[in-house]
């Protein structure tokens, strides 16, 4: 009896593709190995049978070697052999190096069905496998499928009650080798093909010089799409939508309001001349949506856009290579870029990825300098929309500032922490291009995932200021805290309330600093400030997770030190 | 061993742990592999086995081994 059934293979062969098409459960996938750090479970019939599926992250042997592939293999130990089904997922166009795993698979036992992937690209590469002979060696049911369109699945589906355990001997790594070369040998076909213009591309990415020339170009490109494609959504249509459409009605209601009492402060907040003014009134109804999705959504969503393009198409690895050389002298290696710039989506997901680096050191550098010099979307798009207005010169300067921490405090941990970094050794996928639908379904699912997430916190959290304000309970917390928020910062007392905020959400947190009027270089250091210091309480709770308690202390002071010096260095160093 | 060149793995030095990983991802005593690229300043190396790309630390490509046809 089939109870039930995991997913497994080598990294970025598109497990997670198969999962989705399988269970009907949606899970991220892109074009890196490490996508997948933890495991998902979704169902699927078998026959009339409600079988259990589990993805599993990417490994490549049962031996495991970072903390993602310890997850796959774990999982695998402790399930009952007779009772599951592995679905060996391998990337066809690369079946040889794929093979290694397969047959430690039916070594050990296990009951295997193999699930040739991605055969469109194989056929298109000039690879070809003779399904039916590669069945017969190693006699198990052997399916090509193409997951991204959906070809071949069902047939998986079909397949997997005929499977029965393997049982072999065990062979040694060496054996195994010369096994799989003479399967190789006899399944497999290569048409010699010329050189594709993609596969010029590829190699051109990976050389020093036309490597970096790329990155810089991919870079640049990337931040003026962001830009624009954020900017039009601000002016073309979430702008008119508040100004035109429902302000208007705000307005109508606010002055149908008899008595401005509670209710009017907690829902729409103060009226700044006489009007609602959606930066400054601070009322659920005003400020709290415009924060949301007339300043940081429309980010969210250009943001995502290019950087699920980026993640698809197989750059990020290449980028990797690139930083190498640089995230070595911070105590990390280049796959790090990659956690790092999901961290400038929202810490959460970046701090979990850094589940694909090998040792505990590593992840406890990589966690730490995300969460003091990496902001999220919701916070830059807060930092663009108050602080560009005082022009690009001190939205740089945060910049900076946070780049600048990132080196300076990596070489500190690098020199400091006990222990070494280990080396890099990425596989580099080939390039892709995801059929748009693809692209698009994973923008959706990661915009609603920020709505579900964000927007409640958003809303509650005004309302929760507003109590606390109205009846002034903040008055002790700004009082205690006057003489390092003023004597220090050179703040006004009340941005403390923002500062406390930012454990919350980080953009409401800024939204309380646009009624304060502070002056270009107050808003710079109090910007610079909400990113350093503490990260916002979804982010602790990960880092409480992957860190545990002790590293979470060390890595809390490192933050809480590393803002005092850094507001206290900003407001004497800068003189206008 | 220059860019572009190819060479047979003759042998991995190195700790059990890295040999294993070095070995379960294609490179093994035998295997025939292709340098592409390498980056300055004791930078990552790029190399081709099979039909995969693999960069590793400029460390760990120095246990590779080879012998240049």
């Amino acid at each position: 009896m089939i109870k039930k059934i995991f997913l497994i293979g080598n990294p970025n062969v598109g497990k997670s593709v198969v999962f989705s098409r399988l269970t009907g459960v949606q899970v991220f996938s892109s074009n890196y190995p490490g996508t997948t750090v933890g495991f998902a479970k979704g169902y699927l019939m078998v026959g009339n049978e409600k079988v259990e599926v589990v993805d599993l992250p990417g490994t490549y042997s049962l031996e495991p070697s970072t903390k993602a592939e310890e997850v796959a293999t774990s999982l695998l130990r402790e399930s009952v052999k007779e009772e599951s089904v592995i679905i060996n997922i391998i990337d066809a166009t690369n079946l040889e190096r794929n093979l290694f795993l397969t047959l430690q698979l039916i070594e050990e036992g296990y009951s295997v069905v193999i699930c040739l992937n991605m055969c469109d690209d194989a056929a298109h590469r000039g690879v070809d496998i003779n399904t039916s002979s590669l069945e017969n060696i190693l006699g198990v049911p052997v399916i090509s499928t193409c997951a991204v369109t959906g070809v071949g699945i069902k047939l998986l589906i079909e397949r997997i009650k005929e499977v029965t355990p393997g049982a072999k001997n065990k062979l040694g790594h060496q054996e195994r080798w010369v096994e799989i070369g003479k399967i190789i040998e006899s399944v497999q076909k290569l048409n010699h093909r010329h050189h594709t213009f993609r596969e010029l591309l590829e190699d051109a990415s990976v050389r020093p010089l036309s490597g970096l020339l790329m990155s810089i170009a991919v870079i640049y490109a990337s931040f003026k799409v962001v830009r624009f494609i954020g900017e039009n959504i601000i002016t073309k249509i979430t702008d008119p939508i508040f100004f035109d459409l429902y302000r208007p009605l705000l307005e109508r209601l606010s002055s149908s309001w008899q008595e401005k009492g509670f209710w009017f402060h907690l829902l729409i907040g103060d009226l700044i001349n006489g009007k609602i003014d959606f930066k400054q009134s601070l009322g659920v109804l005003t400020t709290a949506p415009y924060i949301e999705f007339g300043m940081v959504l429309p980010y969210v969503i250009s943001f995502y856009f290019v950087l699920s393009l980026l993640e698809d198409i197989g750059y990020l690895p290449r980028l990797a290579i690139l930083l190498d050389n640089l995230l070595h002298r911070l105590g990390l290696h280049g796959f790090a870029i990659i956690p790092v710039l999901l961290g400038f989506g929202c810490n959460v997901p970046g701090i979990l990825a850094t589940r694909a680096l090998e040792s505990k050191r590593e992840r406890f550098i990589a966690s730490t300098l995300i969460s003091i010099g990496v902001p999220c979307v919701p916070l830059q798009a807060m930092i663009f929309g108050l602080l560009g207005a005082f022009g690009g010169f001190y939205v740089g300067g945060v910049y900076l500032v946070l780049f600048s921490l990132l080196l300076i405090i990596g070489v500190i941990m690098n020199r400091t922490l006990k222990g070494y970094s280990p080396e890099f050794l990425l596989e580099i996928p080939p390039y892709r291009f995801p059929p748009l639908a693809v692209l698009g379904k994973k923008l959706y699912f990661r915009i609603r995932g920020f709505i579900i997430e964000a927007v409640p916190i958003v809303l509650i959290g005004v309302a929760v200021i507003n109590i606390l304000i109205y009846f002034r309970l903040f008055d002790f917390i700004t009082s205690i805290s006057a003489p390092v928020i003023k004597g220090l910062f050179g703040l006004p007392k009340e941005a403390v309330v923002a500062l406390v905020i930012g454990f919350f959400r980080k953009d409401v947190a800024v939204g309380m600093l646009m009624p304060l009027g502070l002056s270009a270089k107050q808003l710079f250091i109090s910007a610079t400030l909400l990113a350093i210091s503490f990260p916002c309480i979804a982010t602790f709770v990960v880092l409480l997770k992957e860190l545990g308690v002790r590293d979470l202390i060390k890595s809390t002071l490192i933050m809480v030190f590393t803002s005092l010096i850094i507001g206290t260095l900003l407001n004497f160093a800068i003189i206008r | 061993m220059a860019p572009g060149k190819k060479a047979k793995v003759s042998e991995l030095s190195g700790g059990f742990a890295l040999k294993h990983r070095l070995m379960s991802m294609g490179i093994y005593p035998g295997k025939e592999i292709t340098k592409l690229s390498h980056f300055a300043l004791r930078g990552p190396v790029m190399i081709k086995v099979g039909r995969g790309t693999i960069a590793l630390g400029h460390s760990m490509a120095g246990k590779i081994i080879v012998e240049i046809e």
